[in-house]
């Protein structure tokens, strides 16, 4: 009570505990209307499969499973050292909030660099839906169709880590400044979730595209 | 009060038993599970998110309307669904 007081929040708020809740609240509206945004694709994927399931078992075994693997890991360990960026604001540390946005900028940087080295093996290969798709085997078409996905599933994904990266080195830049603290702990906060956020999507689109043979 | 937030001991475990988890789905698909090997996978990765929603994403420390707010995005999600595999899976229905 007695800190809520020593640092009062902005109007309209009338202590930092409601003032948080109000974050955590609009940031979760947010991240529902996001659930929706990739459960299109996610629903347009189920029919899919549902009608052919023997030529996404195909088309999943084409895709590199190492490469979808590490890079699950990669989230995994950014979604970490994010947690801990979230953690370590509180204790006023600047230079260890520093190291952890860094590596979370670096690990989410080497999951867009495999997830692109994956595009061009799959481009190299012909197998990028369009005019040129060319595919040998039984099921082209439902496989085409398959690729579809995975560069819209994947692709959307990647442009979500893509102003993830840009989110984290605005907060570099915040805490470059001395602007993040233990009271004004919230900008932190709030990419963090989002960033967890995108790190769930990637933990269903693993399996679904991976592991789908 | 209770906690309000989690402690590095806690997000450590919370990174391990998800790494664990990546394993054990990894290896799973190698597996000769046949029709299980879908359903088992998701199942692990449902587990997995709910790892990151209660404790990356602090949901255990939360109060019950924020709670309420992240199950709603899901509960719309299964909307889609069902109302989707609805029209799908009645098609070939005759009248």
């Amino acid at each position: 009570m007695s800190n809520s007081l020593l640092h009062p929040s902005p109007p309209p708020y009338s202590d930092r505990e409601q003032h948080s809740v109000a974050n955590h609240l609009g940031m979760w509206t947010f991240l529902a209307t996001e659930i929706l945004f990739f459960g299109g694709l996610f629903a347009c994927y189920s029919v899919y499969r549902w009608f052919s399931p023997e030529a996404f078992a195909v088309g999943s075994a084409h895709l590199e499973f190492w490469i979808g693997t590490v890079n699950t890991g990669v989230l995994l360990t950014s979604s970490l050292s994010m947690a801990f960026a979230d953690l370590v604001v509180k204790t006023n540390s600047r230079r260890a909030v520093q190291w952890c946005l860094i590596a979370t900028w670096l690990l989410g940087a080497l999951f867009v660099a495999l997830k692109f080295y994956e595009y061009y093996l799959v481009t190299r290969e012909h197998h990028v839906p369009g005019a040129h798709f060319h595919f040998e085997g039984a099921y082209a078409p439902q496989v085409e169709l398959f690729m579809f996905l995975y560069f819209a599933m994947t692709g959307l994904h990647a442009a979500h880590m893509l102003f993830g990266l840009g989110a984290i080195a605005w907060l570099l830049r915040l805490n470059y400044r001395g602007r993040l603290s233990a009271e004004h702990d919230a900008p932190v906060a709030m990419v963090a979730l989002y960033w967890h956020y995108v790190d769930c999507v990637w933990l269903f689109l693993y399996p679904l595209l991976y592991l789908a043979r | 009060m209770t906690a309000s937030h989690p402690t590095a001991k806690v997000l450590l475990a919370n990174y391990a038993a998800l790494m664990v988890l990546l394993g054990a789905t990894a290896l799973a698909s190698h597996a000769p599970l046949g029709v299980w090997r879908t359903p088992i996978s998701l199942l692990i990765a449902a587990v997995k998110m709910a790892l990151v929603f209660l404790f990356f994403m602090q949901l255990w420390y939360r109060r019950g309307l924020i709670r309420i707010f992240a199950a709603a995005g899901f509960f719309w999600l299964s909307i889609i669904g069902v109302l989707t595999f609805c029209d799908y899976l009645t098609r070939g229905w005759s009248p």
